[in-house]
């Protein structure tokens, strides 16, 4: 019941925007869809608390303690996000840069990719997971190309094709499953059923599991930005209206991570070897330190957070590639801490090129002075996201990196090293932002900075203290993964 | 040898006319023509996948079929002519690599898809096993057409060949996906395009042609 509730609120949602158009309440009406959503979203968490995974609909949908507290951290920041994008695309509306019909867009385009993403964690069909991974693409890319910049169309058709390809050869990869499946499970709807492949992913055939790893790490792998597939992944961060940076940074890179662990695990039991966590170690750890040199070179502020995006998408999947209970847990608390955080920054960030009108760092001057609140939460978001104690970040990073020290040793100096190189990158460019003599001006409309610090207290607070459902919660995850 | 049955050695050949009009893909530099080319190898799937689901009794199959006629054959193709007309695009594409050096690399292509895919067809029950190869073949042709093609709407030919070849690998391996899944993807491929015509008219605006050299500004320095 609450499933359904949960997935048809933002479907209707986004149809019912549509049809509201650009009337003036479309944005608060945009609030309280995002917030009917999300209550749905804690609903559920609590009921799966309560009794334990399930499955519904002909076991056409499959809620655990891996994707339900995914569903509760994408259904928080898509509140949060509507919240703030209220008066941020105000404020884009008064500068010029967008027209009543285009917010229109904006507003359905926001609900439907909320749908395909809680859609794509909740199905238990991996075929249905594809078919979603697809949507939640094509919801966005218009949204990329919002302000029909010459630069934004370059990143929108660049998004569209490097991922149109990407999860091409994911399609692959899932007719392969198939194919594997079909053998043991007999052909028919349940052969692409998580649970039932999970059951029998010891027959499995290992040669064919191991092709289809490869296509499918590659196609969902482009979407979660792993280098050297990440490079989508700047641009449209760069040039997309700041709320759909913050839900693609911080929503859409976890759910297509989500899909790649869910998919390691099948190969993990069927392929006696440790090829799919091999992969992905090798995969993070590249993207890792690519991201983290390129941080250096970078002159857009959105374009640096997306780098960051990058190289913490990195830190998840070595976690996830080295598997076991410690890891699989630091990665889990890495995916939380990350989106809220990251969500946060680009919160900050949105008002902030408001009101310097440009995203080029060397003109962004003295937010402190001008907007204490806009400063500090960009200082203390980039704080949370290079690790520092107290912020949660920090436990996670801690936590992945003494498990490398444990099982991955040659891979921990690295790690330090690109995490060390990321901290003096991304502080020397804050700090100069924050602080330094005020050139900006003032907004017509005052900045949603409530989800900045609501977003950065939770992370906070994890740091600190972490619930023991909570805890209880990621270990059982933990353990799913294996 | 044993001499295959009729509805095999039919299979076979849809098989070998998929690859051919991949390789005419690849050659072709009008617009216009890459579409009905496009058009015709999603007929070939449809009448491929016909043939399957006749000889094996699969009913789920001449859905599939039915869906292939509808969307590959019939719906895309005339969204991209309206798509043509109203945007007047019938230059020739000019490539990044000559034609005949393309060719010479996709006949390549062909051997690897080949060798690849034999461990996995051995394992197949499927009559039409063997083609597996072709279609891992067709999705590499198309794509080899999207890396080396300039033109936005190419760019898009190759995107849906590439869609052709999954399906026909689908078809090949394990008899079609369940109809769910084909339902969801067809939707996707029907929204891309519709999505693609927007984004074209957008590009249009922006940049009075669809040449993608326009869209290589953003760059790391």
């Amino acid at each position: 019941m609450e499933l359904l509730v949960l997935l048809g609120i933002p479907l209707l949602g986004g149809l019912l925007l549509g049809l509201v158009g650009s009337r003036p309440y479309a944005a608060e009406l945009n609030v309280a869809v995002s917030l009917c959503t999300f209550a749905a979203g804690i609903a559920l968490t609590l009921r799966v608390i309560a009794q334990g995974p399930m499955l519904v609909w002909d076991e056409l949908f499959f809620i655990d303690p891996f994707n339900v507290f995914l569903v509760a951290l994408t259904s928080l920041v898509g509140f949060t996000t509507s919240v703030f994008s209220r008066p941020y695309m105000r404020i884009e509306q008064h500068h010029g840069r967008l027209t009543a019909g285009r917010l229109r867009l904006y507003h359905a385009m926001f609900q439907l990719f909320m749908f395909t993403m809680l859609l794509a964690l909740l199905t238990n069909n991996m075929g249905i997971l594809w078919v979603a991974m697809e949507a939640a693409t094509l919801t966005t890319v218009l949204l990329v190309s919002l302000y029909r910049t010459p630069a934004s169309l370059e990143a929108a058709w660049k998004y569209f094709i490097l991922c149109g390809v990407g999860i091409a050869q994911a399609l692959f990869g899932t007719i392969l499953l198939y194919f594997a499946a079909e053998k043991i499970l007999g052909a028919g709807g349940n052969a692409l059923l998580w649970t039932h492949l999970y059951e029998v992913k010891g027959q499995l055939e290992p040669t064919v599991l191991t092709l289809a790893f490869i296509f499918l790490l590659v196609g969902y792998g482009t979407k979660v930005g792993l280098a050297p597939l990440h490079n989508w992944l700047p641009d449209a961060h760069a040039e997309g209206p700041t709320p759909v940076s913050a839900v693609l940074s911080g929503l859409l890179l976890n759910v297509a991570l989500y899909a790649v662990v869910r998919c390691k695990v099948l190969v993990e039991g069927s392929v006696k070897s440790d090829l799919a966590g091999h992969l992905l170690m090798g995969f993070g750890l590249l993207s890792v330190v690519l991201a983290a040199f390129f941080l250096w070179r970078q002159k857009d502020i959105k374009r640096l957070f997306a780098y960051s995006s990058i190289e913490h998408m990195g830190i998840m999947t070595f976690a996830f590639g080295m598997g076991g209970p410690v890891a699989n847990f630091a990665a889990l608390l890495h995916m939380t801490v990350h989106s809220l955080t990251k969500s946060a920054i680009f919160f900050a960030v949105g008002h902030a090129t408001q009101k310097a009108g440009t995203q080029v760092m060397d003109d962004i001057r003295g937010l402190l002075a001008l907007s204490p609140t806009v400063g500090w939460g960009l200082m203390l978001g980039s704080l949370a996201i290079l690790g520092m104690p107290p912020f949660g970040v920090f436990a996670s990073e801690f936590l992945v990196l003494t498990t490398a020290m444990k099982q991955q040793p040659w891979a921990t100096p690295i790690l330090l090293l690109a995490l060390g190189v990321a901290f003096a990158a991304i502080f020397t460019r804050v700090q100069q932002m924050v602080f330094g003599e005020a050139t900006l001006k003032r907004l017509p409309e005052s900045p949603a900075l409530l989800p900045v610090f609501t977003h950065l207290a939770i992370v906070l607070a994890l740091g600190l203290y972490i619930p023991p459902y909570l805890a209880e919660w990621f270990r059982l995850a933990a353990r799913l993964i294996g | 040898m044993q001499i295959l049955p009729l509805s095999s050695q039919l299979i076979y050949l849809c098989a070998a006319v998929m690859l051919l009009l991949s390789f005419a893909m690849i050659a072709q530099r009008r617009v216009l023509t890459l579409v009905n080319l496009l058009a015709m190898q999603g007929a070939t799937l449809c009448v491929s996948t016909v043939l399957v689901a006749w000889s094996t009794g699969q009913h789920h199959l001449y859905y599939s079929a039915a869906l292939t006629l509808a969307l590959k054959v019939v719906g895309l193709p005339w969204i991209l002519y309206r798509l043509i007309r109203r945007l007047d695009v019938r230059w020739e594409t000019e490539t990044l690599i000559n034609i005949p050096t393309t060719m010479l690399i996709g006949i390549v292509l062909v051997i690897f898809c080949f060798g690849s895919a034999q461990p996995i067809s051995e394992l197949a029950s499927t009559i039409n096993r063997n083609t597996l190869g072709i279609a891992l073949a067709v999705v590499m042709l198309a794509f080899m057409m999207m890396i080396t093609r300039r033109k936005a709407l190419t760019q898009v030919v190759g995107f849906l060949a590439m869609e052709n070849g999954l399906f026909f690998a689908a078809t090949s391996a394990t008899y079609g996906m369940p109809m769910v899944v084909e339902l969801g993807v067809a939707l996707d491929v029907l929204v891309a395009m519709l999505i693609l015509g927007i984004f074209f008219f957008q590009i249009r605006e922006q940049f009075d042609s669809l040449d993608l050299h326009h869209l290589e500004s953003l760059k790391e320095e």
